[in-house]
């Protein structure tokens, strides 16, 4: 079970957490024209790398804040957790 | 009976508490502190099983973990639990056992026909023989493997038994108290880090308790019950004994199974038989030791051979003899603490060492005992079946491939030893890599992944002084980063005497002409010659050849029997072994029980069950309830001998007639605030909000981004920037983690709030021509007029002096209410609206009148917005707006979801008028076409329609809109039913939706 550190809380066992996905994911803007090859690849297409992954994770048993995991998906080390607004890099 | 084989003066069982057990039916007696094993041997009692393939007898090989044979049945306090090693199972007053894997008896085994008949049962014998012909897969190859299968039988009983889960966190966890262990706890205990220490076996000490060394001028097992007892001293140490860590997890999280009465004749009320503790350590220290590991020779696995540590432990720990005239077979220096121990008894031994010469202390020692030692000679195969009786020894040659001068001695006993294989699973379930030590023919662990360390023998180490000196140092060191003191221990001075080198020497040549079977996982039944096989046939790597031959994929995992298989491979294939590698260590190290696993969450505890504030009224009143959820909720209410149907049709009759009145507390509602709030909903709901106003209710559809429906609901304005949403009870946690995601990630500039409020407020829906009459009764100074509260307006009122919310929303289809007060008020609103309900024939009704009601009004649910449907399938078309963006929007452009003949809601109506449909039915057109039968739809609800008295159904119609009034059948093969149907319009009742505005 992964240990990841909240930035609002601290260190919380993975169960208290939801996992929400690649954090990369822009979403197109309201209103906005956009061809059909976009929009699928916003809604379906992912990339699932062997390595450093930018995750989403939900902590839906604490504070209920989206947060953005930096994960080696290979051997699950976090190197960093961002608040859901912080720019990371 | 007499204890013929139990040592007067020597042992730690208490001589003073005699225990009776039964084992196959017989009566024996042993002593508190006993193992089932060491009270079985006392007795003399070597024959326990029959192997799993050949059904060869099985006696006890080891004295612990690493049984590979001892497995029985046990039985205890009325319950009876498989696979239970022998050499484990702690002795206590009635225990009873019985034998596995054999029929009749243990004594006389049927299937050990299957000895003789053993070139039908070669390596992968699974594979090769039960192929062809396929019919005979069912009837009778299936059964034939799943009665050869496995060690003992699974109750099928309700475990009584309570199992727990508890969850810890330590800076360091030590896992095994050997030397290594108890000198790294005490060295971090004592410099202020919390520590738990991790014991499997029931007596702390691991190899001090039977090791002849002295540490301060104490004997080994003294110098350990000191530190124990100060360690138990401490407030920042956990000592557990008869505790297994058996899975090193993420991020240093590790399991840790106790078995806290399993020793016990039964457990005290209110204790757990086992414990399964979630460890989050900051530091691991891995000292788990060694397992001795067995020289392969023909017939190695008759009873009576028995490994020499396990030998020496019987003696030391228990004062039990394996045999009284041992033969001892070692390539190294340790077994001879066994030779010496049993001479020490008064036992004489003979050691067969296959080495040329050593002239070690120890054997110095055990020459001048006048213990029989053989050098270059080795056991060349074991005799006798159901018992060692002798063996045959040969002197072996330099190179090791010729055996010469083959003789017989009577024995009844063979204590091997091929030296010592370092217990890495832990570390290597960390995901760290492994390396192979040439020194000790053995892997070892490399790097370490996580934040662990392993020492002593677990780490190849097997010297005493070098062990603790550097476990003391390694304690010390780790809680030194953790605690910043700086409290240091002395190291011990120890004693000990010095080994001479062993010998790779590891598998005995088979003589010419003889084909003794040589065995090398035990459990698993699994011979030189089937691996030779498997590597014949073509298969080279370690992964595929354990696979194949089944080597260590026993429940003991191979811990006797993994790395002379890898030697073999590597003999075979002229490779070294660390070439070969080894196969994947993984959790759990030894087999962990399912109760444990499970711990409290079976039954009702499996989930949260929540309950409304009316939840005791409905009981009272004849409540059948359902499972919504994780919610209860009242199905219907039982009157006299009446079943579902007759009661849920009661109830939704007499909403359309009279009043009813349902518990709608389980909605999920949430409380949105915000000056952007209006602004969030707007891109939230497929419809319009912007203009809602104040004191309204609106109906709303969500979707996801691919345009599939998520959820539908009211939403109300309470005030300016204030709402209050309301989802199904299903997806009330997902939408909220929905908008969550929203606002935080999406549109953070969007200034709202979001909260669950669902346990805030108790509901109620009141539904029926009658319900505005009551409720003016219920709110005598509140307008509820249609002019004063029309259709999907919302007003505060006071109930009897309690603060209360009406919703004049519906979802019955006839003129309704819903009524929302503060949670503890629920049950005062309950009462009264039954109280004074009674003057309008007011009735109660559960969620299947709800459904009837909600079906008939053609009112999409959860059965129709199922995950796979878009608006335009359930009938939503005019809520999606044409003029606005909101979330999924962009995927209703797609083609597939424009097409002409797209699924539609319709309406399902039997020809007969009688015949329910059962739901998830299919639609077909010709119920005797050719299969695969072209699906055109399926049934998503079925009710008995109350208002037109008949079966009514909704359904997922291909082209649904141009079929109304065509005929097909609705097919349900489950059911094995097949009805001819019309289909009409989903709106069955009240087309136009008169009734709500009335």
């Amino acid at each position: 079970m992964l240990y990841i550190k909240c930035p609002h809380c601290g260190l919380r066992s993975q169960n208290e957490f939801a996992y929400g996905g690649d954090a990369s994911v822009k979403r197109p803007e309201l209103n906005k024209e956009i061809s059909d090859q976009e929009w699928d690849e916003f809604v379906y297409l992912r990339k699932s790398p062997r390595g450093k992954h930018l995750e989403l994770w939900h902590h839906v048993s604490g504070c209920r804040q989206w947060i953005k995991v930096l994960r080696d998906t290979s051997t699950h080390e976090i190197f960093n957790t961002y608040k859901s607004e912080e720019k990371v890099g | 009976m007499v204890q013929s084989y139990r040592l007067d003066k020597i042992g730690l069982v208490n001589r003073e508490k005699k225990l009776s057990f039964k084992f196959n039916g017989k009566k024996y007696f042993g002593y508190e502190g006993d193992t089932l094993a060491s009270a079985l041997i006392a007795n003399g009692v070597h024959l326990v099983g029959r192997s799993f393939k050949y059904h060869r007898p099985r006696g006890f090989f080891g004295a612990g973990v690493d049984e590979p044979y001892a497995i029985v049945q046990l039985y205890r306090n009325g319950e009876t639990e498989p696979n239970v090693r022998a050499t484990e199972q702690e002795l206590f007053e009635g225990l009873e056992a019985k034998s596995v894997n054999c029929w009749p008896s243990v004594n006389f085994d049927i299937g050990a026909i299957n000895n003789f008949l053993n070139i039908f049962l070669p390596a992968g014998f699974y594979y090769k023989t039960f192929m062809w012909p396929r019919s005979f897969w069912y009837r009778i190859y299936e059964p034939f493997i799943r009665k050869a299968a496995g060690f003992g039988v699974a109750s099928k009983e309700h475990d009584k038994e309570r199992y727990e889960h508890k969850y810890e966190y330590c800076d360091l966890l030590i896992a095994g108290s050997g030397p290594s262990g108890l000198a790294s706890a005490y060295a971090a205990a004592k410099n202020g880090a919390r520590v738990i220490l991790a014991e499997d076996k029931p007596r702390f000490g691991g190899s001090l308790l039977t090791s002849d060394v002295s540490i301060n001028n104490q004997s080994g097992k003294e110098w350990a019950d000191n530190i124990i007892t100060e360690l138990k001293g401490m407030t920042n140490v956990t000592v557990k004994n008869r505790a297994q860590i058996f899975g090193y997890y993420d991020h240093n999280m590790l399991v840790m199974s106790e078995r806290v009465t399993d020793h016990l004749p039964k457990s005290e009320e209110f204790t757990p038989k086992q414990r399964l503790w979630y460890i989050r350590a900051k530091q691991v220290v891995i000292s788990s030791g060694s397992i001795e590991r067995p020289i392969v020779f023909g017939n190695n696995d008759t009873p009576g051979v028995v490994l020499a540590s396990a030998a020496k432990e019987y003696m030391k720990v228990y004062g039990v003899l394996v045999g009284k005239k041992p033969i001892v077979f070692t390539n190294n220096d340790s077994a001879y603490e066994t030779a010496i121990e049993f001479k020490k008894n008064n036992i004489n031994p003979i050691v067969l060492d296959s080495r040329q010469d050593s002239n070690s202390e120890i054997i110095k020692e055990a020459k001048s005992l006048g213990i029989d030692i053989k050098f270059s000679h080795v056991v060349v195969a074991a005799k006798g079946y159901k018992k060692v009786k002798s063996c045959d020894i040969a002197e072996i040659s330099e190179d090791k491939q010729n055996l010469n001068q083959i003789k017989n001695i009577e024995c009844d006993c063979i204590c091997v030893s091929g030296f010592w294989t370092p217990t890495i699973h832990l570390a290597s379930q960390s995901g760290g890599k492994t390396k192979f030590k040439e020194e000790i023919d053995a892997f070892v662990p490399d790097k370490s992944k996580q934040k662990e360390v392993t020492l002593g023998s677990a780490n190849g180490v097997f010297t005493l002084e070098e062990t603790l000196k550097t476990s003391f140092d390694k304690g010390f060191e780790l809680s030194k980063e953790i605690t910043n003191n700086n409290n240091s221990q002395q190291i011990p001075k120890v004693s000990e005497k010095k080994h001479s080198k062993h010998d790779k020497f590891w598998c005995v040549p088979l003589p010419k002409g003889k084909k003794y079977k040589r065995f090398l996982d035990f459990q698993n039944d699994v011979a030189v010659s089937d691996i030779e096989l498997a590597i014949r046939e073509g298969y080279r790597s370690i992964e595929h050849v354990k696979r194949y031959t089944t080597l260590g994929m026993a429940t003991d995992q191979g811990k006797t029997s993994n790395l002379n298989g890898l030697q073999l491979v590597s003999n075979i294939e002229n490779k070294v072994v660390p070439a070969v590698g080894h196969t994947t260590f993984r959790p759990p190290y030894t087999p962990i029980s399912i109760g444990a696993i499970v711990g409290r969450e079976i039954g009702k505890h499996s989930k949260p069950t929540r309950k409304s504030p009316m939840h005791n009224w409905h009981k009272k009143n004849n409540a059948v309830f359902v499972d919504a959820g994780v919610w209860l909720r009242p199905r219907y209410y039982k009157r006299g001998n009446e079943g579902l149907f007759e009661a849920s049709k009661r109830e939704a009759e007499n909403v359309r007639k009279n009043v009813g009145v349902c518990d709608v507390t389980t909605l999920g509602k949430i409380d949105i605030k915000g000056p952007n709030a209006a602004e969030f909903l707007n891109r939230v709901y497929t419809n319009a909000w912007l203009k809602l106003p104040v004191g309204k209710a609106r109906y709303g559809v969500m979707l996801r981004e691919d345009g599939i429906v998520m959820d539908d609901g009211t939403t109300t304005r309470i005030s300016e920037h204030h709402y209050h949403m309301t989802t199904t009870t299903a997806q009330a946690a997902n939408v909220l983690s929905h908008l969550e995601y929203y606002l935080q990630l999406v549109w953070p500039e969007l200034d709202v709030n979001v909260v669950s409020t669902t346990e805030q407020w108790a509901g109620a829906a009141i539904a029926g021509p009658k319900s505005r009459d009551l409720l003016q009764k219920l709110f005598s100074d509140t307008d509820v007029s249609n002019e004063g509260l029309p259709f999907m307006g919302f007003v505060e009122a006071n109930l009897f002096g309690v603060n209360a919310r009406i919703f004049r929303i519906s979802f019955s289809g006839e003129l309704a209410y819903e009524v929302n007060v503060e949670s503890d008020n629920g049950n005062f609103m309950w009462e009264k609206i039954i109280e004074i309900g009674k003057d309008f024939d007011l009735q109660p009704y559960g969620t299947e009148a709800l459904s009837t009601l909600r079906i008939e009004m053609g009112h999409v649910a959860g059965s129709e917005l199922d995950g796979r449907t878009i608006p335009y399938d359930t009938g939503l078309d005019g809520l999606v707006s044409k003029k606005k963006d909101f979330i999924g929007k962009r995927s209703l452009l797609k083609k597939a979801y424009n097409e002409k003949d797209r699924q539609r809601l319709v309406g399902v109506v039997p020809l007969d008028k009688k015949t329910s449909i059962p739901e998830g039915s299919h639609l077909v057109k010709d119920p005797k076409g050719k299969l695969p039968n072209p699906k055109l739809g399926h049934i998503s609800a079925s009710c008995w329609s109350v208002e037109h008295n008949n079966p009514f159904s909704l359904a997922i119609l291909k082209d649904g809109k141009n079929m109304i009034g065509s005929k097909l059948y609705a097919m349900s093969p489950l059911k094995n039913k097949t009805i001819a149907v019309e289909i009409v319009s989903s709106h069955y009742v009240d087309p136009k939706g008169e009734r709500v505005r009335s």
